[in-house]
This record gives structure tokens, sequence and C-alpha cells, in this order.
């Protein structure tokens, strides 16, 4: 099912980040949002995720959907070990050896057991996405999910959420145009509102 | 703001200096010079005076049933009130209005003078059990307050994400609640049970309950026992430091158990 955006308008306070913004992001594939820094991508994503109250419009689509995200950090618990951060947010079925795989499949071999704020800021990118792609899910938002990120590595973790997918629904933000190029994937545009 | 925490030995105790054996020593030593210009023990016990009157009492039943019978009382009155203080602390992070309904008590807890509530007590409660009581209304607003403090500063980022996640409630509470609160209250717990060690040997002062350690204080006081008060004073101190060991173990073996789940 699309997730449709309708004449979506977001203020705090006095300035307004989102105006009369419509959109329809299709279902069952990924979709980018790209715009510079401050313009309302991660409000964006925070309304759609139910996180965040509309001023006036409407979001359809993903109200009742389970919905898994990376947020713009990482948002770990810091002193439990990676499989316990998977684990204590994944889908009933997610087992230990899941976890592994998942883990290997991001680069992150033998890391399961260690306590999250031992790993360098790019390994623990890698565990919230981790963390994401373990969750029961429906609609997948992704908020510059490849920060800290370079390289093959990048490339990769793209690979790895493109494969988890299958068939489900994904917004992913992104400030970059190598990103957007690699997925693929319409793009909505978002520039940065004056005053 | 706190980000996630879980119990770590280095967390649980706050920035201070270390005790160092030289420094006990050069104490003593002090001590044991005043005791030795002053002359008269009855006045200053020397520290070899109060260490051989202790050692005379550790051999006697009188002294462990006196131990006994306060670390009972004491112990009992500090768990109910850290019990009750984390319990409200909870309803009040939850409700404002229990939060609202326990300020004006929390203040009077925190405002009265320990006699004031010894004295007052003494007429409705019977004096073996007063230091359960005054432990309780000790412990009660420091727990409360320090509990509070701890779960307000909760991420709430962290709590955003549980909440999209879908985290189970208990889940959530365990991990982004009780964990990383558990460093600060074993550290409020460690303070607590020293001032309802005070407090409650102050109530036993006051209400000289037969055969609890505040008698045996009041007697060595009223005849001039001066090594034994010291002796029962160094007892006391001992015994109110070992309970903060022991409530701080107990504390990290629940981080451990918890972090298992």
């Amino acid at each position: 099912m699309d997730v449709i955006l309708r004449e979506v308008c977001k203020s705090f306070g006095a300035r307004r980040v989102l105006d009369r913004l419509s959109w329809s992001f299709p279902g069952g594939q990924i979709s980018c949002v790209q715009g510079p820094s401050g313009c309302g991508k991660t409000t964006l994503l925070r309304l759609i995720a139910g996180l965040e109250s509309l001023d006036s419009g409407e979001i359809l689509g993903s109200r009742d959907k389970k919905i898994s995200a990376v947020f713009q950090e990482n948002r770990l618990l810091e002193n439990l070990t990676v499989e316990k951060n998977l684990l204590l947010t994944a889908r009933p079925s997610f087992t230990r050896t899941d976890a592994r795989a998942l883990l290997d499949g991001l680069g992150l071999s033998d890391t399961a057991q260690r306590r999250v704020h031992e790993l360098s800021g790019g390994m623990r990118r890698r565990v919230a996405v981790a963390r994401a792609l373990a969750a029961d899910y429906e609609l997948l938002l992704l908020d510059e999910p490849l920060t800290g990120l370079d390289g093959e590595l990048r490339l990769r973790v793209l690979r790895r959420i493109q494969a988890d997918l299958n068939g489900r629904t994904a917004i992913w933000i992104t400030h970059d145009a190598d990103t957007t190029n690699l997925l693929g994937t319409p793009v909505l545009r978002i520039d940065l509102l004056r005053g | 703001m706190r980000s996630s925490t879980t119990f770590r030995k280095t967390d649980a105790q706050s920035p201070r200096v270390a005790v160092r054996p030289w420094a006990i020593a050069f104490w003593l030593l002090l001590w044991q010079i005043a005791a030795m210009a002053v002359g008269r023990d009855f006045l200053l016990a020397s520290p070899v005076t109060v260490l051989l009157r202790l050692w005379a009492l550790l051999r006697t039943a009188a002294f462990w049933s006196a131990v006994l019978y306060s670390t009972a009382r004491i112990l009992l009155g500090f768990l109910l009130g850290a019990l009750a203080g984390g319990i409200c602390a909870g309803l009040s992070l939850k409700w404002r209005r229990v939060r609202e309904l326990i300020a004006p008590l929390h203040a009077v807890l925190r405002s009265i003078p320990v006699a004031s509530f010894v004295i007052v007590a003494l007429i409705w409660v019977p004096s073996r059990n007063l230091s359960v009581l005054i432990s309780f209304l000790i412990v009660f607003p420091l727990i409360y307050a320090g509990t509070l403090g701890e779960l307000e500063r909760t991420d709430a980022k962290l709590l955003e994400m549980a909440r999209l996640f879908r985290m189970k409630p208990l889940r959530r509470l365990i991990y982004l609640y009780l964990l990383p609160a558990l460093p600060a209250f074993a550290n409020l717990c460690a303070t607590a049970v020293g001032m309802a060690w005070k407090s409650g040997v102050a109530a036993e002062l006051i209400s000289i309950p037969a055969g609890s350690i505040g008698e045996r204080l009041y007697k060595a006081k009223v005849y001039l026992m001066t090594g034994e008060l010291f002796a029962w004073t160094l007892t006391i101190v001992l015994l109110s430091a070992l309970c903060a060991r022991l409530l701080r173990f107990a504390l990290r073996r629940i981080a451990a158990r918890l972090e298992r789940m």
C-alpha cells in the first residue's frame, strides 16, 4: 500500500518546516527523500512514523502499519550487547542465529557479545540498521542509515537493506545524490523553506 | 538527559578520595597522643582502650544480641522506606496527581528533625519498634526524591525508540528505566542505609528499648564508660559500612540478572 502525503504542513513555533507537501510513496519498494540540511526530511519521517503531529493535511497508508526505523541518531542501549539490542525489539521468530547471520551480512561478525559502547561510530550505525531489519515491520523508515560508513561498506549495507525488504515499503532519507543513484528509486526532493 | 547505562562498579561510586591506610594511621596516632595527653579514659578513651573494649564485647552474647536486635529493626525500617520510596517515585513519574499528593509529605519529612519525630512517635509507637519507624521516615524521602530524579532522566529518545518498535512494557521498565537508574539507586541506598543507622540508633538512644544498641550506648554514657561508648560507636560505623557494601553487592547482582533476562 502506498504512503500518501496530502497538503502536509508542519511548523515549530514560527518556523514553518513543511508547507502543503503532497507526494505518494509507492508501496513495496524503496523511495528516497532528498534535500539540504534543515529542510524537514527528518520531520517528515517523524510525521510518517506518528512521532510528531501534523499541523494540517493528512498522511495515509502508514497509520496502522508496523513500522521499523533507523533514526537520525542510533538510539541504542549503549551498555547492552549488540545481540541484546537486536533481540529486545526483534520480531518474535528472530533467533540468536538470525542475529549472527544478520550481523555477518552487515560486516559485524563477532560483535554479537560486545557491548555497544565498545564499538566504533560506523559499527554502531550498522547495529542500528541491523536492529531495524530484525524488527517485525511493514514500513521501514531510514534516516541517513549510511552515515559514518564509506566505500564498499556503504554499498554492502545498502544491498543488505534492499535484500531484506522483500516487497515491503521503505522510505529512505538522504542528502547525497550517490545514494539515490545507487538505489535508482523515485525521489522526493524537498527544498529549504524561507521564513 | 541521561543515556542508557547499566550497573558498573565505577558508576556506582561517586568521585571521592580513597581512604588510605597511612591517613588512617595518622589519625589513630593523633587520637592516641591526645588520649595520652588527657590521661583519663573516661574523658577520652584511647584507640587501644577502645579496641580492647570492643574485643571484650565481641566475646559476650549480649553484644551479639544487641547487634541483632538493632540491625533487624533498622534494616526493616530501611527496606520498608526504600520500597515505599521506590514505588511512590514510580507512581509519581506515571501520575502527576500522585506527585502532587506526596509533595507536602516529602517536604515535611525532609525538614523535621529526627529528635522531634522520635518524641512525637513515642506517644503512639512502643519504644522497641521506634527505630523501625524512624528509619523508615528518614529513608523514604531520600529514596523517593533520588529515585524520582533518576527516573525523570530516562532518555526520551530511547523511550520514543521503544514506542516505535512496540517494545514490551516489561522490557521498557527493565531496560529503559530500572537498569539505567540502578547505579544511582545503589549510591542512594548506600547513603540511605547510613542515615537509617544514624537515625535508628538516635531513636533507640531516646526511647531506650531494652537490649538494643541504643540502650547500651545510653548506659555507657551514664556510667562514663567512654571506652565502651566508643566501642559501640565503632560497631555502629562498621555495621553501617557493612550494610552499604552488602546493598551495593546485592544491587549489582540484581542488575546482572536483569541484564540477562
